[in-house]
């Protein structure tokens, strides 16, 4: 009895391993078949991603340029102005690295800390490249004066590295003193709080009207005959497939002063001169709608074609008004369709850069600007990089709080 | 386009040449300008002297000479730069020291065009420009502010760099004081209170594109713009746009023999040919930026005097832009100036 026991059981471990086996081959080959997809994410988009974000949190230019200095500098309070090592060490930092051609990239990284500090470093080099009597301090402090200033040194211990957050904090308008206290910036220097406050409003404003707009188009394409509801998808579609930038640059042609859409409010009556309506917060929200309308219309038609005409049918039958019918039937059944459909116009419209910046005026203007702005024209990658991680985590906060308050399971895209 | 990309290709055959028997490479800012630069400069000393040349282009950005002249590897000779990558390059010691005296001499030029490093080749501006089909009379920054007198808005490129300048002589500040009193914070704080005076009144443009564009379209009455540009709209598209040169911003872009050139006799004859004022008065019809030489401008017709922009006339009234105040302070400043601009 033991023995068949024993058989069986070993006919079921080898059942077993083979079944393993045949699992293990077909998982092989799924992940043999996902692999170049999955590198290429990984190659394209992750790693650049991953190794630009990371420039938000590192600072390694300053530390190679001026190693004696920093070392000099450890342990200092930040009260008062350092020791006469310090400024020795300073001194032989900054010849070598004239002679090595170092200090550029050194100086200009201070420069985004505080105003000034390039050329005080690259004059003080050049000074301090002769040979001079006395002591290292005075030699310092006849270069250039802003060493006799404690917030100078600050500057150099804040950008010590490798890591920081010095770029972070700045993003969020803050930055620590000579002494490491955490301060916010003066009120003429702080805007990033504000841009962030707008971008995400700016954001919210538009899912919600493109919500209004696109929930009634949206029933109309699903109730419509075939025929019919087949043009009016051809008629959401169709801008869809036109350039982003095209769709902006129309905008700007009805807006102008002298544009189509003037012209029809004058001729009408409405105003008696031509009204600015480009670059404005107006414009602004009119042509992201515009953009971003068929995100919302097509994940709502694909719910509401799923949902069964006489369920509104019964709903009536039994007595219900056809608001009630709408509210109780109908409406609970298209919620997967709207979550679907504001998660993508609101993450999509976080990211908006081109169009604000071309109908939109100085105050209108969202943080991927910002971005670009601190890129291209200061130069300042890594605050760009902050604002950029900010941007990141705050967009996957929302998506973490959609999941949590909706389901992910909930949402259903065409 | 089609000529930059044999320039291009033929750069690169050459470039598998061996070592030393490369041709003058001269790097410029590609486009029409670079077009208008090969007709009058390049082909024209090609022809004179017998030197073979080929043609780069590339964006600016002092990172970019940087890496070339580090790595060793550089393949370029003369390069066209702006003046804040002459002042930088020229202290990191990226450039060779230029000798004058082989192309010249100092006095040949007007004195804004000579560094240590480089030579000026053109000096534009940026103006305030209005339509004349609806604006009668020559405004000055004065009346751009007065938005009382001269209803419309009014519009200025989105940054810091210029309209703290262009603030501060409108509020009346001698152009010699400009600079000076933006070294002080007060000066620094009553440019910007001009500007928030003005600022309901303004549509801020981004590209250099987008000024003639907005004064063409109605969206402003004047607005702040590079010279070429509406030279250029007043040329192609029939606009009767006005240029006010007082109180304009210039600056001036330079050529420059990279470090350690194997090409710098090419280079140096290449200069003294370009140093002719003959030759440079003969960009100016196809693109409105001045020659650097003195005498670039005589004997022009009046036409192309009257956009010239080292016509004396105009240049003596101009302002130069200070690079070493926007090297220290563009970054604070552009700083506070978003700040205010989203408020």
């Amino acid at each position: 009895m033991q023995e068949v026991a024993a058989i069986e059981t070993g006919k079921a471990a080898a059942l077993a391993r083979r079944t393993r086996r045949a699992g293990l081959g077909a998982r092989v080959s799924a992940a043999l078949l996902v692999a170049p997809l999955f590198l290429f994410v990984l190659v394209a988009f992750a790693a650049p991603i991953g190794a630009m974000l990371k420039r938000g949190l590192e600072d390694r230019e300053v530390a190679p340029v001026l190693p004696r200095t920093l070392a000099a500098l450890e342990g200092w309070t930040g009260t008062a102005l350092p020791g006469d090592d310090a400024f020795e060490a300073l001194v032989e930092d900054l010849r070598e690295a004239r002679r090595a051609g170092t200090l550029p990239v050194a100086a200009g990284r201070l420069n985004h800390d505080t105003a000034g500090l390039r050329t005080t470093l690259v004059a003080s080099a050049r000074r301090l490249a002769q040979p001079f009597d006395g002591p290292a301090r005075e030699a310092v402090l006849r270069a250039d004066p802003a060493w006799g200033e404690v917030e100078t040194w600050g500057a150099l211990v804040r950008a010590r590295g490798p890591w920081t957050d010095f770029f972070l904090l700045a993003a969020l308008d803050l930055r620590r003193d000579a002494t490491g206290t955490i301060r916010s910036v003066p009120p003429d220097q702080a805007i990033f709080r504000t841009v962030f406050a707008r971008t995400f409003w700016i954001a919210a404003l538009v899912t919600a009207i493109t919500l209004i707009a696109g929930y009634p188009l949206a029933a109309l394409i699903a109730l419509s005959r075939p025929g019919v509801s087949a043009v009016l998808l051809f008629m959401v579609l169709l801008p869809f497939w036109t350039s982003l930038l095209v769709r902006t640059a129309a905008w700007m042609v009805l807006l102008a002063r002298e544009g189509v859409v003037n012209h029809a409010l004058v001729a009408l009556g409405l105003f008696g001169a031509p009204q600015q309506l480009l670059f404005n917060r107006f414009a602004v929200v009119i042509a992201m709608v515009h953009i971003l309308l068929p995100f919302m219309v097509l994940p709502l038609y694909a719910v509401m074609r799923q949902i069964p005409p006489i369920h509104l049918r019964a709903a009536a039958s039994l007595g219900a008004s056809p608001v009630a019918a709408f509210r109780r039937v109908w409406l609970p059944q298209t919620l997967p369709g709207i979550g679907a459909g504001c998660l993508m116009v609101f993450i999509q419209a976080l990211g908006f850069y081109i169009t604000p910046a071309l109908v939109g005026g100085g105050a209108d203007q969202m943080l991927p600007y910002f971005i670009g702005f601190y890129a291209n024209q200061t130069v300042n990658w890594g605050l760009a990089a902050a604002l950029s991680l900010l941007l990141l985590v705050a967009t996957l906060a929302i998506v973490g709080l959609y999941g949590r308050l909706v389901g992910f399971s909930a949402v259903r895209t065409a | 386009m089609r000529r930059s990309l044999l320039a291009a290709a033929a750069a690169l055959l050459l470039a598998a040449a061996p070592a030393g028997a490369r041709d003058l490479t001269i790097v410029s800012w590609g486009g029409a300008y670079q077009d208008a630069q090969r007709e009058v400069y390049f082909r024209p000393f090609s022809q004179a002297t017998g030197i073979r040349f080929v043609e780069d282009s590339w964006d600016g950005g002092i990172g970019v000479l940087r890496t070339r002249v580090q790595s060793g590897n550089n393949t370029w000779d003369l390069v066209q730069v702006e003046s804040e990558e002459l002042l930088l390059g020229c202290e990191e010691g990226l450039f060779e020291k230029l000798d004058f005296a082989r192309i010249g001499g100092r006095d040949h030029y007007i004195p804004e065009a000579v560094h240590d490093c480089g030579v000026g080749t053109i000096l534009y501006n940026f103006v305030l420009a209005w339509d004349r089909a609806k604006f009668q009379g020559t405004p000055t920054w004065a009346d751009f502010w007065n938005v009382e007198r001269f209803p419309g808005k009014r519009g200025l490129r989105r940054g810091v760099k210029m309209n703290l300048e262009f603030a501060l002589l409108a509020d009346g500040v001698p152009p010699s004081q400009v600079y000076p009193t933006l070294r002080t914070e007060a000066g620094i704080d009553r440019a910007f209170r001009m500007l928030d005076r003005l600022k309901p009144h303004i549509v801020w443009w981004q590209s250099s594109a987008q000024a003639p564009q907005i004064l063409g379209s109605g969206e402003v009455l004047m607005t702040s713009a590079p010279n070429g540009r509406i030279t250029n709209a007043n040329r192609t598209e029939r606009r009767n746009f006005g240029i006010q040169w007082a109180g304009s911003l210039y600056t001036i872009d330079s050529w420059v023999i990279m470090k350690g050139s194997p090409n710098r006799e090419a280079a140096y004859r290449f200069l003294a040919f370009a140093a002719n004022p003959a030759v440079q008065a003969r960009l100016l019809p196809l693109i409105p930026y001045g020659g650097t030489a003195k005498g670039a401008n005589d004997g022009l017709p009046p036409d192309l005097l009257e956009v010239s922009p080292t016509n004396p006339q105009n240049l003596s009234v101009s302002l130069m832009i200070d690079d070493q105040f926007w090297l220290d302070n563009l970054d604070r400043l552009s700083q506070r100036f978003n700040a205010w601009l989203a408020r």
